[in-house]
């Protein structure tokens, strides 16, 4: 065994780490590391500059515009960019429709889309979960009928995350009410702007906002934007789920927000000392702290393909890097003591002087990240998938 | 031993139940709780016709109550409509008052004519009263109180204070402080005081036994806030679990969850015990040790039931929209109010210290 980086990989870290320091600026460091709600102009500079190296599609192979890197340098690239508080990359084109596309779509629809993800023009929803259908997916009900050379879309999507930036959705829709629900789902690109289509906001528990409903009525959409075969739609889904995903367990995340939570741990006193001076506090630091080194081996034992467990590596994974960050974010907010109370408006954060600015709005993202580990299939649904692995039924 | 609440406390119970189910639906809470006043005036107005304030001091200090059980009485009912009222600072308030025989203050509270808050804590002085570095020096406070509870709806602010080296009570008129108001995350308001050589009123040169007193009986008040927002949780996410239909079937169906409603059902009866015991201990030379060890269990408590409530709702639970949420919110943050479980904790263990026991 060997657990050191190759020369190469070390070289590369360096050069990604060189480009966050010339090009991240500062405000919008400061930004993400105080936890506050990014714009869509945030977002959008921030994927056109990681592009003018090719950065930005971090799975999608050269010939289509990606920088065809392999597992690890993708790893090395998330990590870096979690430690320089960079945005996250908003994952619905780039991470999710594209490798569906390269996989399944015609030439026509690489020809056409995957420019155009690369280049901001279009921003991608995710249109799976309906308000009947989320961890049982596949009994979602919202119908494509064909009518000529177009479906007509009727029903209701909801939790679409960033759905107010977008300009279109990938929808999985009902096609087929035979056989088993599964063998009746098509996967259909829409406009947005498509007559028949109203956007509703929904407000978060702690008062953000990011996630919407989508209403579709008469939705005309051409039969030319289904991907893959009529009632394919959940073979795709299932493979985007299988996708490789190296960033499942946010490692790189969660050891930034550590890093953030000792170093407020020195600002802030109790009882008249710094508070990590308090045995209490640094003892369920230290305690996350050797979860999250074992994580990251986990991780990288997954990412060099010699776990011995890789079928439900992943679900594991996801468990454990939610609850692990979970209990990071848990930390940060009682590490205020009362000053996490205050409702994190601009006057809290900027003017008052309650709370170090960076640490305001720990409250707030302690109660949303709470949704870590109810989307991308809850940890119930992991637990049901590592548990049917391991009984064989 | 009997456990059957007195004829007046249950009277109090339900006539308490009864006045804020009608005054705060959840959409008129969740609005009150975050605009304008961050209170309903009204809805105060209402409390004290019922004599609510009244039920926090005894009958000698001008009320009819005023024991550990009236304190949890009133509590657990404010807890299970989760009340943005400013009842907290205004208990805290009149057991000061109470305690140097200030009835004017007390009758005007207990009247809902005047409200008061309790400034004690600042920035690097949580968790400790001997770190308190705002100071009183002729007739004037100078210093800065930070997240004072109900400040932005006070007339009169309570200071605690340093003054020849003793911690003091200090009385201030809002309107000549420099009063910076906020909503709180879980709705309802807290302020920012600014003292900067503000006029004051000397209550008492030491009190810092009648200010420990009134913090356990604010940490007992939350205690029974908890149990009361617990039971309504509970009940919520035990309907949303057979109501919810997932792969054809309620998902209460499902075991893993059944079993995880289960275990916080079985810490709420834990947490509702222990509330009891401080309750009974609240007269007592037990107090403050029984009050730490109540507030330690409903911190944990608090936060099992707020997190799995959460969980098992799935993305309802995650909505501004759904009540529950806001019940998760308040049980969170009620263990950031005067001294959370860690806090508790080190009081238990200073308190018993094993290490010395014979
Ligand atoms: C902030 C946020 C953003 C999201 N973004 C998107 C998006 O962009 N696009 C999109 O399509 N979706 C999105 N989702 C939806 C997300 O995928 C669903 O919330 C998730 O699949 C859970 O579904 P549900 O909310 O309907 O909960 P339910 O499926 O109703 O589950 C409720 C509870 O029951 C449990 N449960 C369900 N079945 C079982 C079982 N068989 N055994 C044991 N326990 C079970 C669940 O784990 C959960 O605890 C988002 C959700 C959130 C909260």
């Amino acid at each position: 065994m060997d657990l050191n980086f190759t020369p190469e990989e070390e070289a590369f870290r360096e050069e990604v780490r060189t480009f966050l320091k010339d090009n991240l600026s500062e405000d919008l460091a400061t930004k993400v590391r105080n936890g506050r709600e990014l714009n869509k102009q945030d977002i959008e500079s921030w994927h056109a500059l990681l592009q003018t190296r090719s950065w930005l599609a971090a799975t999608w192979p050269e010939e289509y515009g990606g920088p065809g890197w392999n597992a690890v340098q993708r790893h090395i690239f998330e990590e870096e960019c979690a430690f320089a508080n960079a945005p996250r990359i908003v994952p619905f084109g780039l991470g999710m429709l594209g490798p569906v596309l390269i996989k399944f779509g015609t030439e026509e629809q690489k020809k056409t889309i995957l420019p155009r993800i690369l280049s901001g023009e279009d921003w991608w929803c995710q249109g799976y979960s309906e308000p009947g259908a989320g961890s049982d997916l596949a009994s979602l009900k919202t119908r494509a009928v064909r009518d000529g050379d177009d479906y007509i879309i009727n029903g209701q999507k909801t939790w679409t995350t960033l759905g107010q930036f977008a300009d279109k959705i990938f929808c999985l829709v009902r096609t087929s009410t035979e056989g088993k629900p599964q063998q009746g789902i098509s996967f259909v690109l829409v406009d947005l702007k498509t007559p028949g289509i109203e956007m509703r906001p929904i407000k978060l528990i702690e008062g953000g906002y990011e996630v919407n409903e989508v209403f579709f009525t008469d939705v005309r959409v051409p039969v030319s934007n289904r991907v893959g075969e009529e009632n394919q739609g959940w073979t795709i889904a299932k493979y985007l789920l299988g996708h490789e995903r190296t960033n499942i367990a946010g490692v790189g995340a969660s050891t930034e927000a550590l890093n953030q939570l000792k170093a407020l741990g020195r600002k802030v006193k109790r009882y008249g000392k710094p508070l990590a001076a308090d045995p209490l506090f640094a003892a369920r630091v230290a305690e996350v702290e050797i979860d999250l080194e074992a994580m990251r081996m986990t991780n990288l034992r997954m990412l060099f393909g010699t776990s011995d467990a890789q079928g439900s590596v992943s679900s594991m994974l996801k468990i454990k890097g939610t609850v692990i960050r979970q209990e990071i974010n848990d930390l940060a907010r009682r590490a205020l003591g009362p000053a996490a109370s205050p409702f994190p408006s601009e006057d809290v954060i900027g003017n008052y002087g309650i709370a170090p600015p960076e640490a305001a709005a720990n409250a707030a993202n302690y109660f949303n990240n709470r949704k870590l580990s109810i989307f991308g299939g809850s940890n119930e649904i992991q637990r049901n998938i590592i548990a049917k692995e391991t009984f064989g039924a | 031993m009997d456990f059957t609440p007195t004829d007046d406390r249950r009277m109090i119970a339900d006539s308490l139940r009864r006045f804020l189910s009608d005054t705060y639906p959840i959409e008129h809470r969740n609005k009150v709780a975050y605009d304008g006043a961050f209170h309903d005036p009204d809805g105060w107005a209402g409390l004290a016709e019922l004599g609510i304030m009244g039920a926090l001091v005894s009958e000698d200090d001008g009320g009819f109550g005023g024991a550990g059980f009236d304190i949890t009485t009133v509590f657990e009912e404010m807890g299970r409509k989760i009340c943005p009222e400013p009842l907290l600072a205004n208990l805290m308030a009149l057991r000061l008052y109470a305690a140097f025989g200030k009835s004017e203050r007390i009758e005007a509270i207990v009247a809902g004519s005047e409200r008061a808050a309790f400034a004690f804590d600042e920035s690097d002085s949580f968790g400790d009263l001997g770190e308190i570095s705002t100071t009183f020096e002729g007739g004037k406070l100078t210093g800065r109180k930070t997240v004072v509870y109900g400040g932005q709806a006070a007339d009169w602010i309570l200071v605690a204070a340093k003054s020849g080296g003793k911690l003091g009570l200090y009385e201030v008129k809002a309107s000549d402080a420099e009063v910076l108001a906020y909503p709180m995350i879980d709705g309802g308001g807290a302020a920012e005081i600014v003292l900067d050589g503000t006029p004051s009123e000397c209550i008492a040169e030491e009190a810092t036994d009648a200010i420990e007193a009134a913090l356990d009986a604010g940490r007992l008040a939350l205690c029974a806030e908890a149990v009361g927002a617990m039971d309504v949780l509970k009940e919520m996410t035990r309907d949303y679990l057979m109501q919810r239909q997932q792969f054809g079937r309620p998902i209460a169906l499902f075991q893993a969850l059944q079993h995880r409603l289960v275990d916080f059902s079985i810490e709420i009866e834990q947490a509702r015990s222990i509330v009891i015991h401080a309750g009974g201990k609240f007269e007592t030379e037990e107090r403050a040790l029984a009050v730490a060890k109540a507030k330690n269990l409903i911190g944990r408590a608090g936060k099992l039931v707020a997190e799995e409530a959460v969980q098992m709702h799935g993305g309802i639970g995650m909505t501004w929209e759904y009540a529950g949420s806001h019940y998760a919110k308040r049980l969170i943050m009620i263990d950031h109010q005067l001294g959370d479980t860690e806090d508790q904790l080190r009081k238990v263990m200073a308190l018993t210290d094993i290490s010395s026991a014979a």
